[in-house]
């Protein structure tokens, strides 16, 4: 048994403490949000975060998540009530087919969490690890820009 | 569990088909009240338009339930391109219902006609235009029903909103009408659709419906699927092309925990496991065990051109007027080439297959599911009718990558293991390894201009390998090619043209007074190919459009005027002008040393969408890579039903586009695929991203519409080797213009 | 750091020294207006071209995103940060002005054309041996690059070596001028490849310690040394490489970067690849033979230990068969910084024997001298950052496991390849040098 904290909540599981994570939020836990891609670390469409960093669950055994907070897509937000990474993403329907896109929010939230204020290439060097073969390259740079601005708008608002 | 399997088991027991779909969470397709099945008529007199030509009920297309809502049936399937989408504002639209009322449901052999391939962007064209005219009849029906319920006439009453409305303004909602209403019959001949002016859904910006699902983590893809008493699979490929496993031992995996079985038949050999790790683990140890005698030779890749060129070919000679061999004031010649390139898909293909009560059903996100179930009825000789195939979004295909295989994989172990549903995910070094691929091509074309830069004489042949290996036949599956009963891949054929496979877009849509296109057709294979996006349109666009730069430049033109002065259709004319003007194009501009503009254009098959793109590249002499800049382009798809789903697709195809001509490259040694996972075939990434990239939307409202999805990548090629000969003072003809290559024409 | 302080009073105490200045002084060379690219000889040009890759001068004269010998690249060194400067043809920000006696005079002396002392970062005192006729090449080559205007970036260096006549000081101590004298009892692959890694290569640059004052020192030639905070194996009989260099593994290293016997290049390393991958063959050859040779006559012998090694290794890497009990049992006690559990879950989806593997096969980890370093530097940094393909260019991948694992957890890995790969003793501390290469990769 192994215990590791998913968007808040500790769950009991029973894998082997090798086992990568991805399998494990996909298969135990039901999360859709980190997808398969290539199980090597090369293209990031498995990326979650622990701790408020990226990693490639795909390549990160469970043991070493005891008493570290992991997050995945579904801990941004619902349909009803997305997160301002996920809204900007759906406001330029920065998607094609999709699948890369799980991947491309986590490291886009983590750039913007780190280094809100990221210029133009601070940003696509930021998101070279993460692959999209439908080319949607330009509307997800765009929804980065546009939650970036979104966020520190509403953290001024927050602060008056 | 019980899943229907034709639509008269379907209407008998709903009740089951809850439970099947209950596998399937939010990818359902709802019970759909019916008069009867589908089924194809001899095509009426006089033709309908689109698809409603194959299949003209009403009902075949549309279906209204009594609390109002409208379930409408594509045999054409969401690809993640957003048509799904547009179906939704074609119905809406000529229904007069709120979007929301409608649902959706695509490519299933159980519910909706046979399409064929959601593929040569054909869904707006032949589906959307029937969904579009079936529901202006249906509008019309309940127009009728309404009118002889008030005892008034059509032309007193509209509809509005889901509603008849009379007069007085009296509402009777669509949902009392259904009572009496007979859909099974054809659409009518003189069904019309709405003016250009009176549109409020087409043409009008709406988001698409799959997105907040995928953003969100919703089940949006086969792989997301988990039915209850799922097993995990994974399939062992042997370790090249034609290599049969001679023998292994599967003891030691059959122990493994979590281990259910393995499966072999012949040279297919797979592992299904309780969890998706321990079928991993298996597969790995199964790949040890194995023991394969020998497999095929590949020719050398150095040579690969030359090679496929000294193979037999039947040549078509499929444009020939005027008289060739005219001198003309200047004459050039040239060859182009494309090497082999892969699909690579993001996510590995998926199936979810489930064998039970003698029945099989797939999910899968293959490109058609009649195509798929006939394929696979072969595969294991079970009649089609016993077999249901519905689609189920997948990572983005662009052709047909390993889709079908994996379905293939995924109904053989589910027959191995009846009741529990099979969930076969390719890895990621299978999924390049194995897929078939875009053809290797080449191409020569001659030419020559007279005094006043006319093309007065225009020859050009293309050798190419066939584009379509798709299912149909259960050799066409790599599963079918395995099994001991192994089946023989289908004769290769070429498309014919007008479409065309190979030589697609081989004829220019130049007027060119002389002119000769020969398609030399080569039946052998050493790779496994089959459709790749844009088929070879994407070397004929990239042969043409960079000759027409050279031709322009022994002209003394500038390539813009030049494409003007052999361009007559006024459309074709249109994106050529906008796409100038919205760049800023400047006749022989001045930029600094090593930047460079480039144009190019063409008409998608000659038939689909009209796109023309400019950009600005710059090389670096030092590396030899590729960068772009500024990126403008116009299309023009006739009616724009999304305008932001046509430049979501041109902008990605333009992106695909400039990572297949500045890096992509399928490699192998005499013995094997070489290029199995993104080291091995890098893609572009963020940083090697254009600068910006602008698509103009030319809307032609009340013209038809034309595909879309594929217009981008020929024109994109060109406009990048166009703008590269001018930034390096190099022109490189054959693909991809990797750094090495460029170096080597820069002489660094 | 006492030692340091010292030896720089010494210095300045020299500079205070009037026959010294008389000594360093040195006259400008006249301006000359930059002549038409192609009034050079092509021939000259692409010897020029070769030499330049073999040197990597594109490196250190290139920053991160800039135009090509354009300058700006910052060189760290213990006394500061230097810059690159702007070598293209620009006459007012590059050498444009400069005549070819004046490159000479710089690569040979250490003095730019104005008359002033250059910092050894700039590494003259392997260049000062190398044949006029190469570096008249070389000045032809970077004649016909792109000018570039782009101002050079003054040093960032605490007095007393602000003062330039400083770096004179250091070439009174340590500069040993004159041409590289062959060895007649070696052939002449090895010659002329100990002429290039000696002059214009500067291999030792990198694999030989410095003193105090960043002087090879050099009765410790390619004993090892630092690059880039990267270590830099030593190439001696000292090397801890786990299959002794080979002349055909030397080339097949140097060429493509990678070799069986020692797997991938990595740190800087990477960029002298790249420049020799654009060099004359029987250059690297003869640069592969004398790195061979330096570590022991390349025979018979010396091939044998080299494959009985590979032999070793491969018996090492992890069969899936192991890995599967490995899997089964490690880790069972929910230690969250159990190395095998680790190992197994991160490394050996790629790190594993089968028969199918991703497309480039890394290393048989008992080889990768990285593991077999005596100091665990070199893994830390490519544990935290991974190993990437250059821009465009097919390669290698392996991710960077900074933000996956915790710093115990590094420890816990590290420790488990260098027990499990590795027969040297196991390293002692290697938590201090994680917390340094965290610090060096910002992660
Ligand atoms: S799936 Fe994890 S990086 Fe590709
Ligand atoms: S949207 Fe399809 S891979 Fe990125």
């Amino acid at each position: 048994m192994t215990t590791i904290t998913v968007n808040g909540k500790p769950h009991q599981v029973d894998a082997a403490p090798s086992t990568p994570l991805l399998y494990v939020l996909r298969n135990d836990l039901k999360l859709n949000g980190a997808k398969f891609g290539c199980g090597l670390g090369q293209c990031g469409a498995c990326t979650v975060l622990v701790d408020r960093q990226p990693v490639y669950s795909c390549v990160t055994p469970i043991s070493v998540l005891e008493g570290r907070q992991v997050t995945t897509l579904e801990g941004l937000g619902t349909p009803d009530n997305p997160g301002p990474v996920q809204r900007a993403f759906i406001a330029e329907q920065a998607a094609q087919c999709g699948y890369c896109i799980p991947g491309m929010v986590m490291r886009a939230q983590a750039l913007i969490e780190h280094k809100p204020r990221a210029s133009e290439s601070e940003i696509r060097d930021y998101m070279a690890p993460s692959l999209c073969r439908c080319g949607t390259h330009m509307r997800i740079l765009r929804a980065i820009r546009r939650a970036m601005k979104d966020m520190r708008t509403a953290s001024v608002e927050g602060a008056r | 569990m019980n899943i229907p399997h034709t639509r008269r088991e379907f209407l008998a027991g709903s009740g089951a088909l809850v439970v099947s779909f209950s596998l399937h969470g939010a990818q359902a397709q709802e019970a759909v009240p019916s008069q009867a099945a589908p089924s194809p008529a001899k095509p009426p007199a006089p033709k309908l338009p689109g698809d409603l030509s194959k299949y003209p009920k009403v009902d075949s297309w549309i279906k209204l339930a009594a609390d109002g809502r409208a379930t409408v049936l594509a045999g054409k399937a969401e690809l993640g391109t957003g048509v799904k989408t547009a179906f939704i504002q074609c119905a809406a639209e000529e229904l007069d219902l709120p979007p929301s009322a409608i649902t959706m449901i695509t490519a299933d052999t159980g519910l909706t006609t046979d399409e064929g391939y959601t593929a040569g962007s054909h869904s707006m064209q032949d589906c959307g235009t029937a969904i579009r005219f079936a529901a202006a009849d249906l509008r019309v029906t309940l127009l009728e029903l309404a009118a002889a319920r008030v005892g008034l006439n059509v032309s007193d009453l509209k509809t509005q909103n889901g509603a008849v409305v009379t007069p007085d303004g009296t509402r009777i909602s669509y949902g009392e009408l259904v009572a009496g209403l007979d859909l099974h019959r054809d659409v009518r001949a003189e069904t019309t659709i709405k003016k250009s002016g009176s549109l409020t859904v087409i043409g009008k910006p709406m988001a698409r419906v799959d997105i907040p699902g995928k953003l969100t983590g919703g089940e949006s893809y086969v792989q997301d699927m988990r039915p209850d008493g799922m097993l995990h699979a994974r399939v062992v490929r042997p370790p090249a092309y034609g290599a049969r496993l001679a023998s292994i031992d599967t003891a030691a995996v059959e122990k493994l925990p979590g281990v259910v079985k393995v499966i072999r038949d012949g040279s297919f050999l797979a592992v299904a496991a309780e969890r998706e790790e321990q079928a991993i683990l298996a597969m790995h140890l199964l790949e040890d065990a194995a023991r394969w005698n020998d497999p095929t030779q590949l020719p050398k890749q150095s040579g690969i051109q030359d090679y496929l060129r000294s193979l037999p070919n039947s040549a078509t000679t499929i444009l020939d007027h005027g008289t060739i061999g005219q001198p003309g004031v200047k004459a050039l010649r040239a060859s182009y080439s494309r090497p082999y390139k892969s699909h690579a898909s993001i996510g590995p293909s998926c199936a979810v297959a489930l064998f039970d009560g003698g029945k099989l059903t797939i999910w899968s996100h293959a490109q058609g599911m009649f195509p798929l179930r006939s394929a696979v009825a072969k595969l294991l000789n079970m009649p089609p009718e016993q077999i249901r195939c519905i689609h189920t979004a997948g990572s983005g295909c662009y052709g047909h990558n390993a889709a079908d295989d994996s379905a293939g994989d995924a109904a053989l172990i589910a027959r191995a293991l009846p009741g529990r549903p099979i969930r076969l995910q390719l890895m990621r070094e299978q999924e390049h390894g194995w897929e078939p691929f875009g053809p290797a091509m080449s191409s020569q074309v001659s030419a020559a201009v007279d005094a006043d830069g006319k093309l007065i004489d225009w020859q050009y042949e293309v050798w190419s390998n066939t584009h379509s290996m798709r299912p149909g036949g259960a050799g066409n599956l790599l599963a079918g090619q395995l099994v001991e009963a192994a089946f023989t891949p289908d004769e290769p054929k070429p498309i014919p043209q007008p479409e065309g496979g190979g030589d697609r877009n081989a004829i220019p849509l130049y007027v060119l007074p002389n002119a000769r296109v020969v398609s030399r057709f080569i039946p052998q294979m050493p790779i496994r190919v089959s459709a790749l996006r844009g088929l070879g349109a994407y070397l004929n666009v990239f042969s043409i459009e960079s000759f027409m730069d050279e031709a322009a430049d022994a002209a003394g033109i500038d390539p813009v005027e030049f494409r003007l002065k052999h361009l007559e259709d006024a459309r074709a004319r249109d994106v050529v002008s906008k796409a100038a003007k919205e760049f800023g194009w400047q006749p022989n501009a001045k930029l600094p040393r090593g930047r460079g503009q480039g144009f190019a254009f063409a008409r998608y098959k000659n038939l689909g969408a009209y796109c023309a793109v400019a950009m600005e590249v710059s090389v670096d002499r030092q590396t030899g890579i590729v960068k772009i800049g500024k990126v403008v382009a116009a299309v023009d798809s006739g009616e724009a039903v999304n305008h932001d789903g046509i430049r979501n697709q041109i902008e990605g195809a333009i992106v695909q586009s400039a990572s297949w001509t500045t890096q992509e490259e399928v490699t192998f040694s005499e013995r094997e695929i070489t290029s199995r996972d993104w080291s091995g075939y890098p893609i572009l990434r963020f940083p090697d991203m254009p600068d910006s990239i602008d698509v103009h939307v030319i809307d032609r409202p009340d013209q038809p519409f034309l595909g879309t999805g594929e217009a981008g990548q020929g024109p994109a090629s060109a406009a990048i080797a166009n703008a590269v000969a001018r930034a390096a003072g190099v022109r490189v003809r054959d693909l991809p213009l990797n750094p090495a290559r460029m170096k080597a024409a820069m002489g660094v | 750091m006492l030692l340091r302080v010292i030896s720089v009073l010494v210095l300045v105490a020299v500079v205070a020294f009037g026959g010294f200045y008389a000594w360093a002084w040195h006259s400008e060379i006249a301006p000359v207006r930059p002549v038409d690219a192609s009034t050079y000889d092509p021939a000259i040009v692409a010897k020029g071209a070769a030499l330049a890759s073999i040197g990597s001068c594109v490196v250190c004269h290139t920053q991160a995103g800039g135009q090509a010998y354009a300058g700006g690249y910052p060189v760290e060194t213990p006394f500061g940060t230097l810059y690159g400067s702007n070598i293209t043809p620009d006459p007012d920000t590059g050498i444009g002005s400069w005549s070819q006696a004046a490159f000479r005079r710089a690569m040979h002396d250490g003095v730019d054309r104005k008359g002033q002392h250059l910092y050894p970062a700039f590494p003259y005192d392997h260049f000062t041996h190398a044949a006029d006729t190469d570096i008249d090449a070389i000045y032809s080559y970077l004649m016909t690059r792109d000018p570039v205007q782009q101002q050079n970036r003054e040093p960032a260096l605490a007095f007393p070596l602000n003062i330039r006549l400083a770096a004179a000081g250091w070439q009174l101590l340590y500069l040993r001028r004159g041409e590289f004298k062959p060895d007649t009892a070696q052939n002449a692959a090895w010659n002329r490849g100990a002429y290039l890694a000696e002059s214009l290569g500067h291999c030792g640059a990198c694999h030989t310690p410095r003193n105090a004052l960043g002087a090879e020192k050099k009765n410790e030639a390619y004993n090892g040394g630092i690059a880039e905070n990267w270590h830099a194996p030593a190439l001696n009989g000292n090397s801890t490489a786990a299959a002794p260099w080979t002349a055909e593994a030397a080339f097949q290293y140097l060429r493509t970067g990678w070799d069986a016997h020692h797997g991938h290049a990595s740190g800087p390393m990477t960029a002298v690849i790249d420049g020799l991958a654009k060099a004359p063959e029987s250059d690297v050859r003869a640069l592969a033979t004398y790195i061979a040779s330096l570590s022991g006559t390349d025979d018979e012998a010396k091939s044998r230990r080299a494959d009985a090694a590979l032999k070793a290794a491969r018996e090492k890497t992890p069969a899936i068969v192991s890995l599967a009990s490995l899997q089964a049992t490690t880790g069972k006690s929910g230690n969250t910084n159990d190395g095998a559990a680790i190992f197994v879950g991160a490394c050996a989806s790629c790190h594993r024997s089968g028969s199918q593997t991703p497309s480039a096969r890394p290393v048989d980890l008992g080889l990768s001298d990285a593991i077999n370093s005596p100091d665990p530097g070199n893994l830390l940094q490519i544990i935290l950052s991974g190993i990437h393909p250059q821009a465009r260019e097919r390669g290698f991948i392996m991710p960077g496991f900074s933000t996956a694992l915790t710093d115990a957890q590094i420890v816990a890995l590290a420790g488990y390849v260098r027990t499990h790969f590795s027969d040297k003793p196991q390293w002692t501390g290697i938590d201090a040098r994680l917390t340094e290469a965290r610090r060096k990769t910002g992660s």
